[in-house]
Formats: structure tokens, C-alpha cells, sequence
């Protein structure tokens, strides 16, 4: 299970690489597998105000619905809008190409609440028993 | 919910499992999903040649003197009409019209017939059966657990099981069938199919079904042939805007509105649901099944509201995204204003309006080999 150290995760199966003020946001690497092939995404538009753990967009593969929940809170400064026409860019690369949005961080405190890698990949093999 | 421990296995689960296999339970089986991804999968049997497990299907052996009235009395379609070694696709009804099963009736001989049924309404179906042949005189033996299925489907499909037969396989025609051995093995090869490609259906005894499974395997590396799961199944089937049970045709649906009339033969004399049947097709429809495709980029999931300038006209009994389209597809009932080809209609999408049009299924054009 491919899961970078320089990231944090939330329970959602979200990451966040945060430079500074900045952050992007994506799924990762176990949430694209499994979801499966994923043929549609649902994108904020720029400078929509993400709150944390509220749903800001949606995933869609051939067999599911997925909400894509915000891991911190801010306002959105990209918008990977290759995805509209690419969606399974999510799939092949998801902490790179597949990108979602990047925001502005509200406050570097909603950082505290998320998982180290460590503490996601016990998640995630949780989830798996 | 239904624990791993009590579903049904078909006797190619460890090959599932050694092919990288996703399994789910379905219908009370525990089935594959998917192998590779749905979207691939489904381009490799529209593209050369796929096989599926489909060993959850329902067979229905019928046998003796009363065989062919019992089942000419239980189906919609003209049982008579049928030739040996051939097969029809088939309603059977309630009294009241609403649809027991979708099903399929091979024709042995005059005295002799199985039917593959769904999965989901195998107990049902045979238990209604038994109810309706009363005294009659047939063996009716459900034979679903003794009997796997596999399904070869794409264009490459003839070619590839030719490798493993010694019947000439173009002698069988679509919707015929032939008993015959593959790979050593008898077994009961038919062309027909679920995906709109020609293809076969092999039935075979549950023992033999893991060496026959892994020698069209073998023989499939020519051809590039793949494992299916039951995910690009749906998309096949879905393309060709085929009815599947449980979502289009139901015991409370009316067949006529399905378009299903052609497997409805009212001028054959008395079945069960006749009367009721004929009174529908007098009234005529005031709903009509559709294909709904949508005109923007997105995915058609079943109960999805269809509108007509904001008000409700139904909701998708089907839907799915269509990789050969690329977008999302549908079915759904509508009332007869609104089922012409080309209708603009909404799909209501996460509160979101999405334009979308009426389409007469398929939604693309079918290569069976008729």
C-alpha cells in the first residue's frame, strides 16, 4: 500500500500535502482502489470556502458514489480541472496527476486532528480484516 | 446482511481468487465483481473476448410426457414453435400479469427441456413450478448446484472455444444450442448471451468446471482473453438496454410496458396470465420503458429521478456509466408523451438538473450472429 510520509490523512481516505499557508488535497492510493475505475468527479469551483469534515465534492466510479470530505478548512486557490475529462487520472496517479483541489489554510490547527501515515495505514488495515 | 460463511461458492472460486478476483456477494453467492476493472474488462469482451463465471444461474430440468404442456402453460413465448436443440427467451407469469422470472428454455427433445433461471429466483421459480405441474407427469429436478456456467463472450469467442471442441461451432446458430464436449468434458454449448456480442453459454457438470474453466484460459492467451466479473457484465448488459430482473421486470411490473410483448404469444392458446395480459395489451400502455442518456459527462445510478422542465415523469430502474459512450445511461419507465427517441429530459443528479435525451435501446448497435 503506497502511502507517502510527507502526507497526512483523515478516516475518509483523503490526503493533504501542506506547504505553508497552502495545501493540496486528493484520495489516496487505498481509497482509488477501492472505489475502482473512477469515471466522474465532482469539483468545488475557485474560491469556494471548504469547512472541515463537510463534504466539498464527489467521486464517482461505475459501481459507487463517494463524498470527498475536506481534511481542513480554507479557501480553494486550484482546481484540478484536467479530472473533468480525465477522472481516471485519480486512479493511476493519485498523489500526483490526480490532485484535487489546493486551498488556502484557515488555521493550521485543523492539522492537528489528522493521521500521521503510520496511524493511516493501521487504518486502512483495519478496514481490510 | 449476509456473512461470507452462509453464501453459495461456484466451483471457480479458487481461480477467482488466483486471478486477483474481487468477490462480493450476490443473489446469495459469493461472485466476482471484478478482475482487472470494470472499464477494462468491459472493453476486452466488446473488443476480442471475455469469460464470465456465472455458475449462480438457476437450472431447471424437465422431463417426461407433460413436459412440453407444463412449460407452454407457464411461459408467455410459443414453446411449440421450438425446433430440438434450440433455445427461447421467455416470460413467466403470475395470474395477474406481474413477471415470476426472465428466463431461457432449451429444448433437448419434445419430452425434454432445462431452463436457466436467476440466480435470485431459482427456489422461487422452481417452487412455482412444482405448484403448477400438480400431478402432471414430468421429472422437475432443480439441478442449479450440480451445474456450473460459464459465459464466453466478444467477437473472438467462436475461434477460441473451436480450439477445445470437435463439433464445429459455426453449425450452431444464435440461440441453439448443442450438446458436446469441450476439452474432454460433455457439456451443453449455446449461443446466446447477455452482452450483445456473439458468444456462448457452456454448461457443465460442477466437477468439471475448474479444468475446463482453466484450459479456455489457456486456450484464451491467443486471443487475450480475460476473466469478467459481474461489474462489466452490468455495463454490457446495460448497453444493449437489456431488462434485468429485480430492476426493470418485476412481480408487480407489466411486461407489455417493458417491451416485452414479442416473448408474449396471447395467440397461443391458454397460459398462466393470459387474460390478464391480453386485457393490458387491449387497454394499451400508459408507460413505456426507456433508454435515458444523459448529454453531459456523468453516471445514471437506479431510483435517479427523471424530469420534464423540473416536475418528476419517473426514476431510473437502471443505471450506470457507459464506457463505450462515456457518459451515463439509463433505463426508466415514462408515460407515453415522453418515450419518443429524442425527448429532452432531466436527471435529477445530487439536487442538480442534467439534460439528457430518450434513446430506443440498445444503446448501441448489437453484433450477436443471427
Amino acid at each position: 500500500m503506497e502511502v507517502p510520509k510527507d502526507l497526512l490523512y483523515t478516516l475518509e481516505h483523503e490526503w493533504i500535502r501542506v506547504d505553508g499557508k497552502r495545501a493540496v488535497i486528493g484520495i489516496s492510493q487505498f481509497a482509488q482502489e477501492q472505489l475502482g475505475d473512477i469515471v466522474f468527479v465532482e469539483l468545488p469551483e475557485m474560491g469556494t470556502q471548504l469547512e472541515k469534515e463537510s463534504p466539498f465534492g464527489v467521486v464517482e466510479s461505475v459501481k459507487t458514489v463517494s463524498d470527498l470530505y475536506a481534511p481542513a478548512s480554507g479557501k480553494v486557490t486550484k482546481v484540478n480541472k484536467e479530472l473533468e475529462t480525465n477522472p481516471e487520472m485519480i486512479n493511476s496517479d493519485p498523489y500526483g496527476a490526480g490532485w484535487i483541489v489546493e486551498i488556502e489554510l484557515s488555521s493550521e490547527e485543523d492539522l492537528k486532528t489528522l493521521l500521521d501515515p503510520d496511524a493511516y495505514i493501521e487504518q486502512c488495515e483495519k478496514e481490510l480484516e | 446482511m449476509s456473512t461470507s460463511s452462509n453464501l453459495k461458492t461456484t466451483p471457480l472460486t479458487t481461480i477467482h481468487k488466483e486471478l486477483g478476483g474481487k468477490l462480493v456477494p450476490f443473489a446469495g453467492w459469493q461472485m466476482p465483481i471484478q478482475f482487472q476493472g470494470v472499464m477494462q474488462e468491459h472493453q476486452c469482451v466488446r473488443d476480442g473476448v471475455g469469460i464470465f463465471d456465472v455458475s449462480h444461474m438457476g437450472e431447471i430440468e424437465i422431463q417426461g410426457p407433460s413436459a412440453k404442456s407444463l412449460i407452454q402453460k407457464l411461459m408467455t413465448n410459443d414453446i411449440d414453435s421450438m425446433q430440438d436443440n434450440q433455445a427461447l427467451y421467455t416470460l413467466m407469469c403470475l395470474e395477474h400479469g406481474g413477471v415470476v422470472d426472465d428466463l431461457l428454455v432449451h429444448r433437448f427433445s419434445e419430452n425434454h427441456y432445462f431452463l436457466c433461471v436467476n440466480a435470485a429466483n431459482t427456489d422461487k421459480d422452481f417452487e412455482w413450478i412444482l405448484k403448477n405441474a400438480g400431478s402432471c407427469d414430468a421429472t422437475i429436478r432443480n439441478t442449479s448446484l450440480e451445474t456450473a456456467q460459464f459465459a464466453v463472450q466478444g467477437k473472438n469467442s467462436e475461434a477460441l472455444l473451436q480450439k477445445l471442441c470437435e463439433v464445429s461451432l459455426n453449425e450452431i446458430k444464435y440461440y441453439h444450442f448443442k450438446k458436446a464436449k469441450i476439452h474432454k468434458f460433455e457439456s451443453i454449448i449455446a449461443r446466446t448471451g447477455y452482452t450483445g456480442e456473439d458468444g456462448f453459454e457452456i454448461y457443465i457438470d460442477a466437477g468439471h468446471a475448474e479444468p475446463v474453466f482453466r484450459a479456455i484460459l489457456d486456450a484464451g492467451k491467443d486471443f487475450k482473453l480475460q476473466p469478467i466479473g459481474l461489474g462489466a457484465r452490468d455495463t454490457l448488459r446495460m448497453e444493449m438496454g437489456y431488462a434485468l430482473y429485480g430492476n426493470e421486470i418485476n412481480e408487480k411490473s407489466k411486461p407489455l410496458e417493458a417491451g416485452l410483448g414479442w416473448v408474449i404469444k396471447l395467440g397461443k392458446k391458454d397460459f398462466i396470465g393470459r387474460a390478464e395480459l391480453e386485457k393490458q395489451k387491449l387497454a394499451g400502455n400508459k408507460r413505456k420503458l426507456v433508454g435515458i442518456r444523459l448529454l453531459d459527462r456523468g453516471v445514471l445510478r437506479p431510483h435517479y429521478r427523471i424530469l420534464k422542465n423540473g416536475i418528476s415523469v419517473g426514476e431510473l430502474t437502471s443505471g450506470t456509466f457507459s464506457p463505450s459512450l462515456n457518459t451515463g445511461i439509463g433505463l426508466c419507465y415514462v408515460s407515453s408523451e415522453y418515450s419518443e427517441p429524442g425527448t429532452q429530459l432531466e436527471v435529477e443528479i445530487r439536487k442538480l438538473s442534467v439534460p439528457a435525451e430518450v434513446v430506443k435501446p440498445p444503446f448501441l448497435p448489437t453484433r450477436v450472429k443471427k
